[in-house]
């Protein structure tokens, strides 16, 4: 096994010296009855041309031959190469958890500056250096706004990711805790006399998302007013952090959280991505998740450290803030390289080729007779699409032009049976994106055969 | 003490006095070798008007943000972000990334993480065109590559496992853990009674009483007995009605295998409770024994430690979870099936399931690796490696234990723990031992766990250490053993070789400095 790097007279060597005659004799202590007998039935063993043909087989059952108008959650922008050149030098791809600070200032400094990035984004005074995602970094949300109020409701909207109030409800399920929704008025936005409606004195967080699932902004000060008036706090999740290259962080939050798998780590079928966490100083000792820390060493040099371990499982065991171990430390990498790489200007300017993309991509499909977009209020790079009968047949139509047309919300949202959620990023070309419009005219123009005959 | 003077000096400063050396630190500043040299952050090195990107020209309309926005919402840009050129980038990871010591540095034999070699193929196979790049919403029609991968990856974990069935959602070992215990909870909750304690041992990883808490359980804690294991008349004792089942950790953390872990189990399962197992060290156990044998009804599996997946500098890792028929209908949605046709489809159809536990199917990424590990190994692979990960920790145990003291004194699994007792009469403990041990070019032990053993020293090779390296890990374990004997100041203030020396860890947390700001 090219893996293993003992000769069998190294083994032998290694074995007499433990005093030990056969291998099995090390396993002794395993009763024989519970010892496999015979093989285990796998693949393998292959050698590196057949696993590579192994995987690139599967990779051409894909759709990287489609324009895909897909987001909901998980954003395709441009990947800079210099980021794997980065990722791919074994002292960081192949290190642990920076428990030895010494030997693991690259990965610290790396994220101390990670987390001072995610600050200046989200307008928060701290930020962790990341959580497993964006779905599990709203739902620690959550979990620290029961912990700092000791309240046990949660007003949460229905246009937070769907998958997000998934995941939140099978965390809180078994502590007590009551999860309402509120819906969405005409605009699109969270509907602020429900969520009046739904505030009650013991509510711990509203929890809305911005842009929220349908592609719209929030305007979290009328939202943040509602929630203080009754000292519950507001969590913002953000899900295309893209957009704060060009929209102001809701300041007015007290937690924002999300995913930031769109800086720079690939779609990869939903993982691995990173979630993050930010919020304001005071709440610092509730946060979850690993931190680092900038301090000295004995000869005053200024180094990095993991701190506030005594809020971890490992020191508080059942009594810990979270049962969260890693961070994602190589995904917060990547966003760390790829924010560095776009720097000021070029985050500026990415936003704004996303939102001039998404803006032509919508105005084009509006110009189809019966497509609308219903949802009144700004945008980022997605946006919701109204379409004159069931959205499944027109997606069957476009992917035979071998365009994913976005996600059909009946998916999530039964009463948006006829509605598309539509996600244009920089990656689409405008010739993708005229061609989208023009199979949609085609099709509602009856200008296309029934999709099902198509094949 | 050849050894000493060769450390006692920072690289580029061979043998200077202390003076001379400041005198040419205030001389020549920043004009050092990097891994010396004080790498600004990414903030200090920026200067206006710089970017790492050029963006193709926009092919559509612009748009004047503002206005599409409203003044309200339109950020102008983000105050105190960076504006470096690509190069700069490239220099500052790069230097950085010397700072950092990795699996492909050289031998990392911290016990409980499994450190062992990630295969190159594995970053390949995961950057694929099509693997990289699918959208978890893809139709699933034309996503069947990405399907098939999930669905044998789950294939191959259940037969490695024994178990029945697998979900790959799970994000990282503890989020495995959780998901394991509500599945116990969901299971028990459906006969009647979820009941309300989880007993997990003393020796027991800190996050599975973090884990059974959030499933809303208490935890008990057990004791072990003099052989490091569970103590059966303990375990009767604590298994009472209100026991929803028990956490083992098999190997457990001193690198010893329950040997009455049938018992165990039938013990448990004659009280109404299930056992879960915590899979992290089944790195001793592929191929050569299988958890399902064991009565186990749940583990997860550490893809990042068993199946060669990186560890990131701590992330992503992926914690699936295996389970008998009997806990199936309760894993998290969606699962993935294959059709009749041969087709892979998600199914969303799962009414007893406990929810989801993850957005999407996991960390697909993490999955790939492992399954080129697993196809890479096949079964005599798995079977070799998991044979040489324990021979080197028996290995290192049988060269040591003359001059580190061995609480359990018996042949170990895939690792070994000392306790410093015999150090700590000189007044050095196992951490000081660890940054001693930096000195000498290894990466150290775990250090101070499992709890149950005095300052432990926790050591697991892998199957990655050749013999040679472990000759020179001995060597230098012995070494310092000596020093202790002969200096203990000396070792009290390792590492002397480092960039930086210890960290003043304690003004780190009693005044947190989390992030740069501009002065």
């Amino acid at each position: 096994m090219r893996y293993l790097p003992n000769s069998p007279a190294e083994r032998a060597a290694m074995l007499e010296a433990t005093g030990h005659q056969a291998i099995e004799e090390l396993f002794a202590q395993i009763p024989e009855e519970l010892r496999l007998r015979g093989r285990l039935n796998l693949p393998g063993p292959l050698s590196e041309p057949e696993i590579l043909a192994f995987f690139r087989q599967a990779a051409s059952e894909s759709s990287r031959e489609y324009v895909s108008l897909l987001g909901a959650g998980a954003y395709a922008h441009y990947r800079p190469v210099s980021i794997d050149a980065l990722l791919s030098r074994g002292e960081f791809f192949t290190a642990y958890t920076p428990y030895q600070a010494e030997i693991a200032q690259g990965t610290l400094q790396a994220m101390f500056e990670f987390q001072t990035l995610m600050t200046q984004l989200t307008g928060q005074e701290v930020a962790n250096a990341s959580l497993y995602d964006g779905s599990t970094a709203a739902t620690e949300a959550v979990l620290m706004a029961l912990r700092i109020t000791r309240r046990e409701r949660v007003v949460v909207a229905r246009t937070l990711h769907p998958e997000y109030r998934e995941v939140l409800r099978t965390y809180v399920r078994h502590q007590g805790v009551e999860v309402k929704e509120i819906g969405y008025a005409a605009s699109g936005r969270v509907n602020l006399d429900q969520l009046q409606a739904a505030l009650e004195r013991e509510t711990a967080a509203v929890v809305i998302q911005s842009p929220n699932f349908f592609g719209t902004l929030e305007d979290a000060a009328p939202i943040a007013e509602i929630a203080h008036r009754s000292n519950s706090l507001l969590i913002v999740a953000i899900t295309e952090p893209l957009s704060l290259g060009i929209v102001r962080p809701p300041a007015e939050a007290d937690i924002v959280c999300g995913e930031a798998q769109s800086f720079g780590v690939p779609v990869a079928f939903g993982g691995p991505y990173l979630g993050f966490l930010a919020t304001r100083e005071k709440f610092l000792r509730q946060m979850p998740g690993r931190l680092v820390g900038q301090t000295r060493d004995s000869k005053g040099r200024r180094g990095f450290v993991l701190t506030l371990a005594t809020r971890e499982q490992h020191i508080r065991r059942e009594k810990a803030t979270s049962n969260i171990c890693t961070n994602q430390s190589l995904c917060a990498l990547a966003a760390t390289i790829y924010l560095s790489l776009l720097g000021k200007r070029g985050l500026k300017a990415l936003a704004e080729h996303n939102l001039a993309k998404a803006h032509y991509a919508a105005q084009q499909l509006c110009t189809v007779p019966g497509m609308a977009t219903p949802f009144g209020a700004p945008y980022f790079n997605e946006f919701v699409v109204q379409v004159p009968a069931e959205g499944e047949e027109l997606l069957a139509a476009l992917r035979a032009e071998k365009v994913i047309g976005g996600l059909n919300l009946r998916k999530f949202y039964p009463e948006l049976a006829n509605h598309l959620l539509v996600c244009v990023t920089e990656t689409v070309s405008k010739a993708a994106i005229d061609r989208t419009a023009e199979v949609c005219r085609r099709y509602y123009s009856g200008g296309l055969p029934f999709p099902a005959c198509r094949g | 003490m050849d050894d000493r003077r060769r450390h006692s000096a920072l690289p580029g400063e061979p043998g200077q006095a202390p003076s001379v050396a400041k005198d040419m630190e205030n001389r020549i500043r920043q004009a050092r070798p990097h891994v010396t040299r004080n790498e600004d952050l990414i903030f200090e090195v920026s200067s206006p008007g710089k970017s790492g990107v050029e963006l193709p020209p926009l092919d559509v309309p612009t748009v004047c943000a503002e206005e599409l926005l409203g003044k309200g919402l339109h950020r102008a840009d983000v105050e105190g972000f960076p504006e470096v050129s690509e190069l700069e980038v490239i220099r500052h990871f790069t230097r950085l990334s010397t700072w950092n010591y990795g699996v492909d540095t050289g031998l990392y034999p911290l016990g409980s993480c499994t450190m062992k070699y990630n295969p190159r193929i594995n970053e390949v196979v995961a950057s694929l065109e099509g693997l990289a790049t699918d959208h978890p919403y893809t139709p699933e029609s034309l996503t069947q590559g990405c399907l098939r991968i999930l669905h044998e990856a789950a294939r191959c974990l259940a037969e490695i496992t024994g178990m029945d069935a697998v979900s790959l959602q799970p994000a990282a070992g503890a989020q495995g853990e959780l998901t394991g215990i509500l599945l116990i909870r969901a299971c028990l909750a459906d006969r009647g009674n979820p009941r309300k304690h989880i007993l997990v041992p003393d020796s027991a990883h800190g996050t599975n009483p973090a884990s059974a808490t959030i499933s809303g359980y208490e935890v008990r804690n057990i004791k072990s007995n003099a052989r490091g294991c569970v103590d059966l008349a303990e375990l009767d004792r604590a298994l009472t009605e209100d026991v929803a089942g028990l956490m083992l950790t098999n190997p457990n953390t001193l690198g010893i295998f329950e040997t009455q872990i049938r018992e165990i189990s039938s013990l448990v399962h004659a009280r109404g409770g299930l056992v879960y197992m915590d899979g992290a060290n089944m790195n001793a156990l592929v191929g050569v024994a299988r958890p399902a044998d064991f009565g186990v009804d749940v583990l997860h599996l550490n893809l990042h430690k068993t199946f060669s997946t990186p560890h990131g500098g701590g992330g992503p890792g992926s914690g699936p979870v295996a389970v008998k028929r009997g806990l199936e209908p309760y894993l998290p949605v969606p699962t993935i099936e294959q059709s009749t046709d041969g087709s892979y489809r998600l199914d969303y159809d799962r009414p007893k399931s406990i929810g989801r536990v993850r957005a999407f199917y996991g960390n697909f990424g993490v999955v790939v690796r492992a399954l080129a590990y697993i196809l890479a190994n096949g079964p005599e692979g798995l079977r070799q490696t998991t044979e040489d990960a324990v021979l080197n920790a028996n290995y290192v145990m049988s060269r040591l234990q003359d001059v580190y003291e061995l609480p359990y004194d018996q042949a170990c699994m895939h690792e070994c723990v000392f306790s410093d007792r015999r150090q700590a009469a000189r007044g050095v403990r196992t951490m000081d031992i660890a940054k001693r041990l930096i000195d000498y070019g290894f990466h150290p032990y775990t250090t101070a766990f499992p709890l149950i053993v005095s300052g432990a020293l926790m050591i697991e090779p892998t199957e990655s250490a050749s013999q040679a390296e472990l000759d020179n890990f001995i060597e230098a374990m012995r070494s310092i053993a000596a020093e202790i004997e002969e200096d203990p100041p000396f070792v009290l203030k390792a590492p002397h070789t480092t960039r930086i020396s210890r960290l003043d860890e304690a003004t780190a947390a009693r005044k947190p400095l989390l992030r740069w700001k501009p002065e």
